[in-house]
């Protein structure tokens, strides 16, 4: 950023302690996260760089925990234990977490439908009880969770947990499709009603397509809650319900090894994708919303 | 048209549709018909909600004051106790009546009654368990034993003839107790239910507690004092470079938590990068590492990192729609450029940072993962005290009543967030 000439020294000076300020929070912010990648390729079982690294030499660098992360343990020197446990977490996550999206998408959408109507009552009410699994800390959900649930015999099974992710996710979804049904032209579905076309047919064929980007961000989001929850599993889940947030939280408690920074360097990229899909659905429902007439 | 030329409609009468009722009923109707569509809609997720969520909080509350298993498990007791009098050893009807309620009760029970009571008075855990196995074996070698019981129970275990055991049923007796949030703040009630101080090796949670508001508070000012700056520039830069200094805000705010955690591990730890690089800069000696992980320091450089978008973006959001002509004027008016920026732009951002406090300070209160792992031993808050007394010492009211307190005081800064921000406003970019 170049400065008019008409400015003092200590003026230049104050600009520049400023910059080089925001560059020191911008590192603060990124250089953790940048760190963790390279770390990730090392051949040595040490958490610096080594080196061999730091020279980018080629044999300092090496697949064998990303290998190891697949439950592929040929690998001799690797002294670490080495087990499909990582495996079992990730398919888990992924079971969890598809099924808390369907279910928190599908009651998401229901409740963003009645919500959007016009005569509701008690709206903002009903509202803050939809978003408030979002605002209660989770470590106080979580416990409230497990004290229910024991009472229910829902602790450490699949649906206990899937039903809590759900109640985490719903919010998320709850506020997309509210946010994009305000921009809904409600005269569409009333044009189809009068074209004599079911309610539920209505839905499905006009309103959901319209919706539709939405409510495939309300999902994404309540699947990265459910992907990235750690609180409510250590909690609610058993050591069946072995996800990968709690695979790493295990991992992170015993020992931290470059096995670790390899599945975090996958989670990274996980989350930068999904997330990068959500900002491009929003961008383009905002440009939808701004060329309609409405 | 049609009003001037229908003489036959009746107008002083109440209009009625074309099928003869009147327009006012059928409105209702057809109104009182769309809003319980739309509360059909909205109830089966109502419904989920209010069992995987809303009762689960409640539940939590509920637990925290419920002192009904006690009075369960020693019902004649707590009966007995109504007609003593407490100022010394009870009658032989209430030694009768503990014995009785002793051997007809399962083991689980006094085990888990029995750590209840010690909650009250340390010593029950065992007395009552040894106990219930001397009795039982005392109505096995005479199964018509009956009495005296007072004697009997002494000659077992001598700390029946304290008065203090008797006593300390008076905290119990009722269904509902408040001791659990006592003992949060590290009070209790003595044997005759007032509030004492806990001995002096047992207050532990009021530092907990202070700990907490500490860290919360630190953190949000440096989160303060490290977003505002950076939320100026990315207000000010032209977009096409502030959309890339924005991704690198987004990118530690979208990433999983225990991720950064990890990152933050491999940065901090004696052997790890910062003081290799403080090591290789010569800044710092090899053998006097700083020691930044595992403690005070570590909770606090996490929790900041953590939350810093959180700050960040509330304030972006409110510079990015104040004008530069305010500035400008402010200097052609004859204000110092410092001068400008104090008095002119810092109170319009002043909403921003405002729900940017409220919001960190809000997350980190309920902090728990971060202080776990990265907090070592002087770095654990409130949070962890919740999970260590729901998981390991199990003393489930004593966590409840904690978890009570931090959203009782969670909502009420929710609630001062929306007087002065709004809770719709809230916006995370």
């Amino acid at each position: 950023m170049a400065l008019p000439a008409y400015k003092t020294t200590g003026q230049r000076f104050w600009h520049y302690v400023y910059l080089a300020f925001c560059a020191f929070v911008m590192f603060f912010l990124v250089a953790p996260l940048v760190a963790v990648i390279p770390l990730s390729f090392t051949s040595e079982a040490f958490l610096n760089f080594t080196p061999g690294m730091l020279s980018l030499d080629p044999d300092a660098f090496s697949f064998r925990w990303y290998r190891l992360l697949v439950g592929d343990c040929s690998d001799a020197v690797i002294t670490t234990v080495c087990s499909d446990k990582w495996m079992i977490g990730l398919k888990n996550s992924f079971f969890v977490g598809i099924a808390s999206t369907i279910l928190a998408t599908t009651l998401g959408i229901l409740a963003a439908l009645g919500l959007s109507k016009p005569h509701m009552p008690y709206r903002k009410l009903i509202m803050a009880a939809l978003i408030s699994p979002m605002i209660v800390p989770l470590i106080i959900s979580a416990a409230g969770m497990f004290i229910f649930f024991a009472k229910v015999n829902l602790v450490s099974t699949f649906t206990g947990l899937i039903f809590a992710h759900t109640a985490l996710g719903l919010p998320f979804v709850v506020i997309t499709v509210t946010a994009t049904m305000s921009g809904f032209d409600h005269s569409l579905t009333r044009a189809a009603e009068n074209l004599g076309g079911h309610p539920t047919h209505n839905f499905f064929k006009i309103q959901l397509p319209l919706i539709a980007p939405g409510v495939i961000s309300g999902a994404l989001f309540a699947f990265i809650t459910s992907f990235d929850e750690i609180v409510v599993v250590l909690f609610v889940g058993g050591a069946d319900q072995l996800t990968l947030p709690r695979q790493m939280w295990a991992g992170i408690r015993q020992e931290i090894s470059p096995t670790i920074l390899a599945a975090a360097t996958i989670l990274v990229l996980i989350s930068v994708a999904l997330l990068t899909t959500i900002e491009l659905l929003r961008r383009r429902s905002e440009r939808l919303r701004g060329i309609s007439p409405a | 048209m049609a009003v001037t030329t229908a003489p036959d409609v009746d107008v002083s009468g109440p209009i009625l549709t074309s099928d003869g009722k009147p327009l006012k009923a059928s409105l209702q109707k057809s109104l009182r018909k769309n809003k319980i569509r739309a509360m059909l809609l909205v109830a089966p997720t109502f419904v989920f909600l209010l069992f995987t969520f809303i009762i689960p909080v409640l539940a939590l509350m509920m637990n925290s004051v419920d002192d009904t298993y006690i009075n369960e498990v020693l019902p004649r007791s707590f009966a007995e106790f109504e007609n003593w009098d407490a100022k010394e050893l009870p009658p032989e009807s209430m030694y009768k009546a503990m014995f009785t309620d002793i051997v007809e009760a399962e083991g689980l029970q006094i085990g888990k009654g029995s750590t209840r009571m010690n909650y009250a008075q340390s010593g029950w855990k065992s007395l009552m368990k040894k106990s219930r196995r001397n009795f039982n074996k005392l109505i096995k070698n005479e199964p018509d034993f009956a009495g005296p019981y007072k004697e009997a129970m002494i000659k077992a275990d001598k700390r029946w003839g304290q008065l203090k055991y008797w006593q300390s049923l008076s905290v119990m007796k009722s269904n509902y107790t408040a001791g659990y949030y006592w003992n949060a703040i590290d009070r209790k009630y003595d044997v005759n239910k007032n509030v004492v101080m806990q001995p002096e090796s047992r207050q532990v949670y009021v530092t907990f507690w202070l700990r907490t508001l500490l860290v919360s508070m630190l953190v949000t000012v440096f989160c303060v004092i490290l977003a505002y700056p950076v939320a100026h520039l990315l207000a000010t830069l032209p977009l096409r470079y502030s959309n890339i200094l924005m991704i690198c805000v987004l990118m530690p705010f979208w990433t999983s938590l225990l991720v950064r955690i990890v990152a933050w591990m491999i940065m901090l730890q004696q052997q790890g990068v910062v003081n290799d690089s403080l090591v290789a800069m010569g800044i710092v000696a090899d053998d006097n590492r700083w020691e930044m992980m595992y403690n005070f320091t570590g909770t606090l450089i996490v929790m900041t990192q953590v939350l810093l978008p959180f700050m960040i973006l509330p304030i972006y959001s409110v510079m990015k729609t104040i004008s530069p002509v305010y500035m400008k004027a402010a200097q052609n008016l004859g204000a110092t450029p410092r001068w400008a920026f104090i008095k002119v732009y810092v109170p319009q951002t002043l909403p921003g940072v405002g729900a940017g406090v409220i919001l960190v300070f809000i997350v980190a209160i309920g902090y728990y993962i971060t202080p776990e792992l990265v907090g070592g031993k002087d770095g654990q808050l409130i949070g962890n005290q919740i999970a260590y007394h729901l998981k390991q010492s199990l003393n489930w009211g004593l966590a409840s009543a904690m978890g009570v307190i931090l959203l009782a005081a969670i909502l009420i800064l929710y609630w001062v967030y929306d007087k002065i921000v709004g809770i719709d406003n809230m916006r995370m970019g």
